[in-house]
């Protein structure tokens, strides 16, 4: 799965395309379509944050869920129990999410390859649980209902226009990231860790800091989320929520970033449009997760481009 | 910590017990195979839900285990032969494909045995309990801790005494090798793969009796055995023994003194061996 993709060509056509087509959804969709739209812009960002360290860095992250669903937790936490504003309790959620990073960073720049899953697998994990467990502060399988949005974002519209705006925001944040000098850094150690070491780049440390904004990044959505679907539970932290989140930047194309906006949006109408028959949404997103590890784990993008490559010989 | 006493250590004993024979099977299949069988825990929930049906239906404990070890060993020759083989060679499509059978594994669980906590009978030999050393103890408890060390025992003689252990063995050394000796290295692979996922199976029939099964069991289960492997090293038999113990042991002393974070003790052990050994207690490059 790190396979090398090269950079979009043409980024600003991406920002453009989801401009228009984002920002002109609300004109035609239904308030049901338009909370749809704004659950896709919200896991945009979250499989974006998962693709700048499996595409660009070459980490698969099973864990980045669990940081999402911290900070959600916070913001959810803060506003209703606590009862501070929610502005503050985005931030707190953010930094929340960003310190939790830290911590997973600390032990995950330690290994690669399938250890480094496994890790981030069971830290994620043991957030799941104790989010189960700790009932006094996370009322543990009930979980927190919020409070409601600010009044300057209260409206389904005003809501969908902040969100694409941060979402917006943030992938340009995300796409200067990924193109720095740190960003194709990270790209020579997914290609070859030693050789980058022996030039002299401090390796850990990109690892450490590119895992911290990354989590910075899903807390960002996971602060959103809160203010979108204004309840929390374990469910938000659980191991599905990453596994989601990385099948949407896989199916999107593992390091094209704008892929995953088509990932997102792939799962989460098949996710809607599923439920509206069966209860059996996780056995098909298993299914999915295995159709595509065997049949495309280059993602749509990466699966028509070999169609198409196949055709012009 | 005069709250920590025999009859909690014993608790963490038979955890620990429990946690092994899951465990072993997980890190032997990631030993030799090197594939990290994330559906493990899937695979112990539904060899406890099989032990529950067969106990149940037939009166007969032994019975029930048996039935989930096969069927378990079968699930896993399935998803091996079915699907792995597609994706050979390709560590993280395996690993997220076996993620994927998960998923699908629990959803068919939850709709064949529904969303209730159930709990394995025990048969009528091993219920109540024995007096010694001034404690009363239940000696199904103990039963799960002698089939632990049991399972040790089979398990070290198996790899250590036996042509398919020494076969075993130098896979999880150099599986090229062999192969180039004239053995069939794929044939040992299966019969490792069997041999993992009966364990997962018999460890959910024998969990299942008192630790009960409910739809989430399986991601517990999955979480102690990554975190044993990942201390004791993969495919590492002794360390897989003495992850399971530290685990198990430090989950029992963290539900005593801090009931609602029990689950972030267990973090600790790992993080320490993480920094000072990446590759585990016992785990090799």
């Amino acid at each position: 799965m790190s396979k090398p993709v090269p950079i979009t060509q043409r980024p600003e056509l991406g920002f453009v395309l989801i401009l228009v087509i984002f920002g002109a959804l609300p004109l035609v969709l239904s308030s049901y379509q338009m909370s749809i739209a704004n659950e896709i812009l919200i896991f945009s960002l979250l499989a974006m944050s998962i693709d700048v360290l499996a595409g660009y860095a070459g980490r698969t992250s099973l864990g980045h869920g669990a940081l999402f669903g911290i900070s959600t937790y916070v913001v959810t936490y803060w506003t209703s129990v606590y009862g501070g504003s929610a502005w503050l309790g985005c931030l707190l959620g953010v930094l929340a999410a960003t310190f939790a990073a830290t911590m997973f960073a600390a032990f995950a720049v330690r290994v690669s390859g399938v250890y480094f899953l496994l890790l981030t697998l069971a830290l994620g994990m043991i957030v799941w649980g104790v989010c189960l467990r700790w009932t006094s502060v996370t009322g543990g399988e009930n979980g927190i209902r919020g409070v409601g949005r600010p009044e300057l974002i209260a409206g389904p519209t005003a809501f969908y226009y902040a969100t694409l705006a941060v979402v917006l925001l943030m992938t340009f944040l995300i796409w200067r990231f990924v193109r720095s000098p740190f960003g194709l850094t990270l790209r020579g150690i997914r290609d070859s860790e030693s050789r980058m070491r022996s030039l002299g780049y401090g390796t850990s440390v990109h690892m450490f800091v590119a895992f911290v904004v990354t989590g910075c990044f899903a807390g960002v959505a996971g602060a959103l989320y809160a203010l979108f679907n204004n309840f929390v539970s374990p469910s938000t932290v659980q191991l599905s929520q990453s596994v989601e989140g990385l099948l949407m930047a896989i199916i999107g194309g593992i390091g094209t970033l704008f892929g995953s906006f088509i990932g997102a949006a792939a799962i989460i109408l098949l996710e809607n449009f599923v439920s509206a028959y069966t209860a059996r949404w996780q056995m098909v997103l298993g299914f999915m997760f295995i159709g595509t590890m065997i049949f495309a784990p280059q993602g749509i993008l990466g699966a028509l481009r070999w169609l198409v490559t196949r055709r012009q010989r | 910590m005069a709250s920590l006493n025999l009859v909690q250590l014993l608790n963490g004993l038979t955890l620990a017990a429990l946690l092994f024979i899951v465990a072993s099977g997980f890190t032997l299949i990631f030993g030799l195979l090197r594939i990290v069988n994330l559906a493990h825990g899937a695979l112990y929930l539904f060899g406890g839900y099989i032990g529950y049906s067969v106990t149940l239906g037939t009166g007969n404990f032994v019975l029930g285990l048996v039935a989930s070890m096969l069927f378990v060993a079968l699930l896993g020759l399935l998803v091996d032969q079915g699907l792995l083989r597609f994706v050979r060679g390709f560590v993280l499509r395996e690993v997220l494909l076996t993620l994927g059978v998960a998923f699908v594994l629990n959803d068919v669980a939850l709709l064949i045995w529904g969303g209730d906590t159930f709990s394995v009978q025990i048969p009528a030999a091993l219920r109540g309990g024995v007096r010694f050393a001034g404690i009363f103890y239940p000696t199904y408890r103990l039963f799960v801790l002698a089939l632990g060390i049991a399972v040790f025992v089979a398990l070290w003689l198996l790899l250590n005494r036996t042509r398919l252990g020494a076969l075993i063995r130098a896979g999880v050394d150099d599986a090229e090798m062999v192969e180039a000796m004239g053995i069939n290295i794929r044939r040992v692979f299966l019969a490792t793969s069997m041999l993992g996922a009966s364990l997962a199976g018999l460890g959910g029939t024998i969990g299942g009796a008192f630790l009960t099964l409910y739809p989430t069991a399986d991601s517990e289960i999955l979480v102690f055995s990554l975190a044993i492997v990942i201390i004791g090293g993969s495919g590492s038999l002794v360390g897989a023994a003495v992850g399971a113990l530290l685990v198990g042991l430090l989950n029992t002393i963290g539900q005593v003194m801090f009931p609602e974070l029990a689950y972030f003790v267990i973090f600790g052990p790992m993080a320490a061996i993480l920094a000072f050994r990446p590759l585990g207690l016992f785990g090799r490059a």
